[in-house]
């Protein structure tokens, strides 16, 4: 009666949470492996309840699985208590599907998530027995893929990888496998392989490339190592969303995860053009999969998960041209069968209001606003355009259908920010407590309740922000502090709260977001030292890592406070994203100046994604 | 309506947890689109109550749930259209309709069958099955219970209501339930005990068997028997509904 387990019924027994590497959830694919020439390990290099919550897996694991000679399987991150026992015993990690060893696999592909997963990366390499450093692979070994937002830049990785994967991977996979199966075929080596890939459009072989520095360490040049190896690589993306495959049938999870529903991807990209945000950048040009579609794969994918509860998934979700329709639909169509309508952050406007008083409960959730920042000012240096009208005006609306809670988001440690903007979070606060409070006492639901958080500004690459400096640890906890205390002083300090994040890892992710192929050995080094699960505060370990940097002889501030000049080359210039360095350096100047970008849909800026031939780039000129 | 159904919990989902299992028939009833009743509320939710959690590890093929249905078909069709949406590993084996004041399967549970098995690596059956009877034979068994809360010494032996050889295994029947639950490893750490032997924790493995109520008559029965097999569907009232609620109001 037993599905086989890879690891004994007494480890499971005593572990946290063993439902995490039985695999066996429904909707998970089965295949013969004499019907198959490829076996593919998809990771998410976290714990289960993380990565069986991330969308991107589940559409490759079916795209991969609907290649009749392939199978694709799932491994995550094994928690520090089975880390352990597996270390001890030499346990070889294995795929949750077939429960092999990892390294049985022809591929290992790893999504790139966060910077802050990237001594995950070396522990399931390790964990898995296969060489940590690309160099040392034998023919035999798995080929080890990277993918997702951080391969936008890769280059702290670089030695750990045998391929990258730039762009959205619905587009150059077939053409990779075809290619390997060549390699299975004994007509390949691995060395030839990797060589041969390096042609296919949006795959980087890191290997097949040296990089030269300045005296000052910024970079010189990148030299390539072999003919085959290109320039420049091209991200690639797709263009008909409509068109692409999306899983109807995701798999259901029996533990709960932290996205314990259905997803429906309603658009990629973003119109808005935040001078901070990478995606905003690397996604363009926004692309939308068509209403019908969504409401079909609603259907089909809430009839076979079982799921309770349904939601939207892009950024900035207001902007998808189809969103009344569509959310009307689900209300009309899933409501009465008892589903829960998640939505997504909305501008606030009669719309919105009236699906969030039909599918939320107005006395228990609260408004949301995304202001970035503290003042006008501050908010035309990001490019966010949010103004403070609007906002009041939001909020003043919601305050009049019963609503009394109100979150707002803010970054601080921006470009050109000062005390002002700093202060100016509290005093937009105080302004919304003060417009709940004009409306009559009879009238009122009660006390206004704000909450405000602010996050760390970690300039990314392939931003207008990209050379900026980054806040040290001491001027973000300062800036916290100042926001508190100007909170403290307004005369609606009871109905307000401020909350931020640690900046411990903020510096850090500042460090691998901008930095270089020489950063390798420093994550090899923090990794052998102990350092895994460096996002969960409770395992994180910063006087380890303080203790590789300095053996390692590495200066923190040259990846985070320095600011580059506008000549500098990034290491990540050779990845062609579209989007110009052109355009973005006059995005930074204009940062300087104050100066707004028009968003896509009012009118074209130029960034150069046009050259994709799709998307939002094209809308009414067909 | 209330019914029961009886299924199994089998293979590598011995280790999902309790709450785990719960979910899974939440989902796996939307799944297949069977008319099962919400409470009312701003976020309502099936309405669904398990008999008597399995532990970690363990298997079953006798575990119960309580659920309020607004329609149903016979049995058979039932079990063959939840089946569909299930997975091998929890399958339902009976799905009966329960009279409107029968006690709700968690409040009922009185007692449970296990089988015991040796897990290779560890001790012999022969170690272990001939000496049943002198085990049972004391007075008292003492041993130390823990739980989260307390520790304390306590005899277990009125609450071992048999034990005996089958199948080259030890079948036990045992109280079980909120007032005097007996898990059968502490049972098997007794034995242990009692054979001078070292208790080891991953030695045995337990499979359980079936689950029982106690009769007015003191007799102990499946806890499937408190419900009817339906032959014809049944389709709830609400209006009726309503007026029964009158009625036993008043």
């Amino acid at each position: 009666m037993g599905n086989k387990l890879a690891l004994s019924d007494e480890i499971l027994m005593s572990i946290e949470k063993p439902a995490r590497y039985i695999g066996n959830e429904v909707n998970m694919v089965k295949k013969d492996l004499n019907d198959i020439d490829i076996r593919f390990v998809m990771c998410f290099p976290d714990v289960y309840e993380i990565g069986m919550s991330h969308l991107g897996i589940q559409i490759l694991y079916d795209m991969f699985n609907r290649r009749e000679d392939t199978y694709c399987e799932r491994v995550y991150s094994p928690w520090p208590d089975l880390h352990k026992i597996m270390k001890e015993r030499n346990i070889p990690l294995f795929a949750l599907e077939s429960q092999d060893p990892i390294k049985c696999f022809d591929f290992l592909g790893i999504t790139l998530q966060y910077e802050m997963c990237y001594t995950n990366i070396l522990q399931i390499l390790d964990l898995s027995q296969i060489a940590i450093y690309s160099k040392d692979r034998k023919e035999e070994d798995p080929i080890v893929i990277g993918g997702g937002p951080c391969t936008y830049n890769p280059e702290p990785l670089a030695d750990f990888f045998d391929l990258f994967y730039i762009g959205e991977g619905e587009i150059s996979y077939n053409q990779l496998l075809d290619l390997y199966k060549e390699k299975k075929a004994g007509t390949l080596t691995r060395k030839e392989f990797l060589e041969a890939a390096a042609s296919i459009p949006g795959i980087y072989v890191p290997s097949l490339y040296e990089v030269i520095y300045h005296e000052d360490g910024t970079m010189k040049e990148r030299v390539a190592l072999s003919e085959k190896a290109p320039a420049t690589v091209m991200k690639q993306l797709v263009l008909e969303m409509t068109d692409a495959v999306y899983p109807t049938k995701p798999l259901v999870p029996y533990m709960k995860v932290t996205q314990d529903r259905v997803v429906l991807e309603i658009q990629r990209g973003c119109i808005r053009g935040c001078r901070f945000c990478q995606a905003g950048m690397i996604y363009r040009p926004v692309r939308e999969r068509s209403v019908e579609r969504l409401k079909y794969l609603a259907k089909e994918m809430l009839d076979n998960t079982g799921h309770e509860e349904i939601s939207l998934s892009s950024l900035s979700s207001s902007d998808y041209s189809e969103l009344k329709e569509l959310v009307y639909f689900l209300i009309d169509e899933f409501k009465e069968k008892k589903i829960n309508i998640s939505l997504p952050s909305l501008r606030i406007d009669a719309f919105s209001l009236d699906v969030m008083s039909k599918v939320q409960d107005i006395k228990k959730s609260s408004l949301t606003f995304a202001p970035e920042g503290g003042t006008q000012r501050m908010r035309n240096i990001i490019n966010k355009g949010l103004t403070e009208e609007t906002i009041l005006e939001g909020a003043m609306k919601a305050f009049q259908g019963g609503w009394n809670k109100v979150k707002l988001y803010f970054m601080l440690g921006q470009p050109f920010e000062e005390t002002e903007d700093v202060e100016g979070i509290a005093l937009l606060c105080e302004r919304i407590a003060e417009e709940y409070y004009t409306i009559p006492k009879s009238e009122r639901n009660g006390k206004v309740a704000i909450t405000a958080s602010a996050s760390f500004f970690v300039p990314k690459p392939f931003t207008p922000f990209q050379w900026a400096r980054m806040n040290t640890g001491e001027e973000f906890l300062e800036k916290a502090k100042t926001v508190n205390a100007k909170m403290k002083e307004q005369l609606n300090k009871k109905s307000m709260k401020f909350n931020w994040h640690d900046s411990k890892t903020s510096v850090l992710e500042g460090v691998f977001a901008r930095g270089d192929r020489r950063l390798s050995k420093l994550i090899y080094d923090a990794y052998q030292k102990g350092c895994i699960f460096d996002s969960w505060s409770e395992y994180f370990q910063p006087d380890l890592w303080d203790e590789a940097i300095n053996e390692n002889g590495i200066d923190v501030s040259f990846y985070t406070t320095r600011e580059r000049s506008e000549e500098e080359i990034f290491p990540w210039d050779f990845i062609d994203i579209g989007v110009t360095k052109k355009f973005l350096l006059n995005e930074w100047k204009k940062a300087k100046e104050g100066e707004i970008t028009k968003n896509c849909k009012a009118g074209c800026s130029g960034c150069g994604a046009m050259k994709f031939g799709g998307g939002v780039c094209y809308e009414g000129k067909n | 309506m209330k019914v029961r159904i009886k299924f199994t919990k089998t293979g590598s989902l011995r280790f999902i947890g309790h709450l785990d299992v719960m979910r899974y028939f939440q989902k796996a009833f939307r799944r297949s689109k069977v008319d099962i009743a919400y409470s009312k509320g701003f976020s309502p939710h099936q309405l669904i109550s398990f008999a008597a959690p399995l532990g970690i590890g363990l298997t079953s093929e006798g575990e119960y749930l309580d659920a309020e249905f607004l329609k149903v078909q016979d049995t058979k069709t039932m079990i063959e259209t939840i089946n569909k949406a299930m997975v091998e590993e929890i399958q339902v084996l009976d799905f009966r309709l329960l009279s409107e004041d029968a006690d709700n399967a968690m409040s009922s549970v009185a007692a449970a069958d296990y089988l015991v098995d040796f897990r290779e690596g560890y001790y012999l059956p022969e170690e272990f099955l001939g000496y049943m009877k002198e085990f049972l034979n004391q007075e008292e068994i003492r041993i130390l219970k823990k739980s989260k809360k307390s520790e304390q010494v306590v005899d277990i032996r009125p609450f071992i209501y048999e034990m005996e050889e089958k199948e080259n295994k030890i079948f036990l029947k045992v109280s079980t339930g909120s007032v005097d639950n007996l898990k059968p490893n502490l049972v098997m750490e007794a034995f242990s005990h009692f054979l001078s032997k070292e208790y080891n924790e991953f030695a045995f493995t337990y499979h359980r068997v079936e689950t029982y109520m106690r009769k007015e008559d003191g007799t102990l029965v499946p806890l499937i028997e408190a419900g009817r097999v339906i032959e014809e569907p049944v389709l709830v009232d609400l209006e009726l509904t309503k007026e029964d609620e009158t009625d036993s109001n008043s």
